[in-house]
């Protein structure tokens, strides 16, 4: 089965339905979010809206394939194909998401031990960028990024929050993902910090990539959304 | 060339194995591609290493095929080659990595020797171009230099574990088994172990299928998860998928029964 998507879209939900069975809590069904239907074109930044408990953070994962949809499908243009993500193959999913599709999650989840500034280069050199030029790529984004040097060579483990979220975004946006899926990526962040992401995220979309974004700050909301969905109007639907 | 990457490996069809009246395991499909990291976990006498066992042709499963795509004639039914040719493409075109490393080492050779003796097997017969084959792997699994000519039985857990994997590793294979590769070391141990072995399996893009009761390190390790319960396999996806949204309900007593630190 091959799906199509038209010239400029990178991403669509079709009839997404998401829920939750507690099996050790007696059973009991959450649902999240049904029938929903959502598309991001290349150079749009779509910010999802409603209330806490909505169901952003779950629709951003299911987009991911982090979650697990009940039904619909997650059609992703991947290179010169489209892939739906709710019918792959894990290989195919790993594959997406190495090359096309961006993800900054609320925490930064790492193996243990590895220094930061590997954790930074290493999405390059699994792409075949040559060692010399990811760590090049990788100090200049912890720099920009306000990571002293002197911590380059420490797993981030014990750095604060606020660093642990920075590193969080320097391995994904080392990378140019045509597509981009943020969770709160300014959270934790100060001021300065926070207009540092800010403008990654603008420049992101002016070169072209589609990003899908919950942003908890309205003036970071302002600055980098196009377009915003609603989820508050499906959850009383489902 | 036989076949391309995107054909599999490995596939395991209806696999089921009875040790007499007693279940080992049912049912189990699945295919193994080139460079991909399958996780098993369950808990113990869920079928897990037995299932290992029938699929790395250790065991003749009672029923179901083990089918291996080889360099030379492409996909092989492991049980209907003759047993000869199976233990070559033990030797040489996979890897087994056993918890204790006493199953997997020679005890009475040499840490250099351990890791010789499997290129001598595949004909290799210039003892310089072996000795620098060892000594090179050995500096890849991050082994003390000035202990290459020791036996293994002198060495600490963490060190054995990592000269099994020299071991394994330098005939190339496409296809490493592994039981419980990390249990009975210490954390910190643990930790380097799988790190290494994460690193040394990507950058050679060698498949593995990795058998634990520890969903720590299938989370690091592996790409796709397969949870056995009871000889059956209960649930099967994406590693993160199935441990951030487990549909199984034993997957999720599995998952938040993690005790967290």
């Amino acid at each position: 089965m091959t799906s199509t998507l038209e010239a400029d879209v990178m991403l669509r939900a079709e009839r997404l339905a998401k829920s939750f069975v507690l099996h050790n809590q007696g059973g009991v069904t959450i649902n999240v979010f049904d029938g929903l239907d959502l598309e991001v074109r290349r150079g749009e930044c779509l910010i999802l809206a409603g209330p806490s408990g909505a169901g952003k953070s779950s629709l951003l994962r299911s987009l991911y394939a982090n979650y697990k949809p009940q039904s619909g499908s997650v059609l992703v243009r991947h290179e010169d194909r489209v892939v739906d993500l709710c019918a792959a193959e894990p290989y195919e999913v790993l594959e997406v998401r190495r090359r096309t599709l961006g993800y900054v999650s609320q925490f930064l989840r790492v193996i243990p031990r590895v220094p930061t500034i590997d954790l930074v280069t290493e999405p390059l050199t699994t792409r075949g960028v040559d060692p010399a030029e990811a760590r090049e790529r990788a100090g200049t984004l912890l720099t920009r990024l306000r990571i002293p040097e002197a911590l380059w060579r420490l797993p981030p483990a014990t750095f604060s929050g606020g660093e642990q979220q920075r590193v969080n975004i320097a391995m994904t946006f080392v990378q140019d993902y045509p597509i981009l899926l943020l969770d709160e990526p300014t959270a934790s962040l100060d001021v300065d910090n926070r207009r540092t992401v800010t403008d990654l995220i603008t420049e992101a979309h002016e070169a072209g990539a589609a990003i899908v974004g919950i942003f908890h700050d309205a003036e970071v909301r302002a600055a980098v959304g196009t377009r915003s969905y609603d989820l508050s109007a499906n959850r009383q639907a489902a | 060339m036989t076949g391309s990457v995107r054909d599999p490996l490995l596939q395991v069809r209806d696999l089921t194995h009875h040790y007499g009246r007693h279940l080992g395991c049912r049912d189990v499909s699945f295919d193994l591609h080139p460079g991909e990291i399958l996780g098993i976990v369950g808990e113990s006498g869920s079928g897990k290493t037995t299932l290992l066992k029938c699929v790395s042709g250790q065991l003749q499963p009672t029923d179901g095929s083990v089918s291996y795509r080889t360099r030379d004639l492409g996909p092989v039914d492991v049980y209907g080659m003759s047993e000869a040719r199976r233990r070559l493409l033990m030797r040489t075109d996979w890897g087994i990595v056993y918890q204790n490393a006493r199953d997997g080492l020679r005890m009475k050779v040499s840490a250099g020797a351990n890791v010789g003796e499997r290129l001598m097997a595949i004909g290799d017969r210039h003892y310089g171009h072996i000795r620098s084959e060892a000594v090179d792997w050995l500096e890849r699994v991050e082994m003390d230099m000035g202990r290459i000519d020791d036996m293994p039985g002198t060495f600490s857990g963490g060190m054995q574990q990592r000269l099994q994997i020299a071991r394994n590793l330098v005939t190339k294979p496409r296809l490493v088994f592994m039981d419980e590769p990390t249990s009975g070391l210490d954390v910190s141990v643990q930790a380097r172990l799988l790190d290494l072995i994460r690193g040394l399996v990507g950058s050679l893009g060698i498949a593995c299928i990795v058998v634990t009761h520890d969903l720590g390190v299938v989370r690091l390790l592996s790409h796709r998860l397969m949870v056995m319960k009871g000889g059956q396999v209960v649930e099967h996806g994406l590693t993160d998928q199935v441990l951030d949204d487990p549909q199984h309900p034993y997957t999720q007593l599995l998952v938040s029964s993690i005790l967290p630190v």
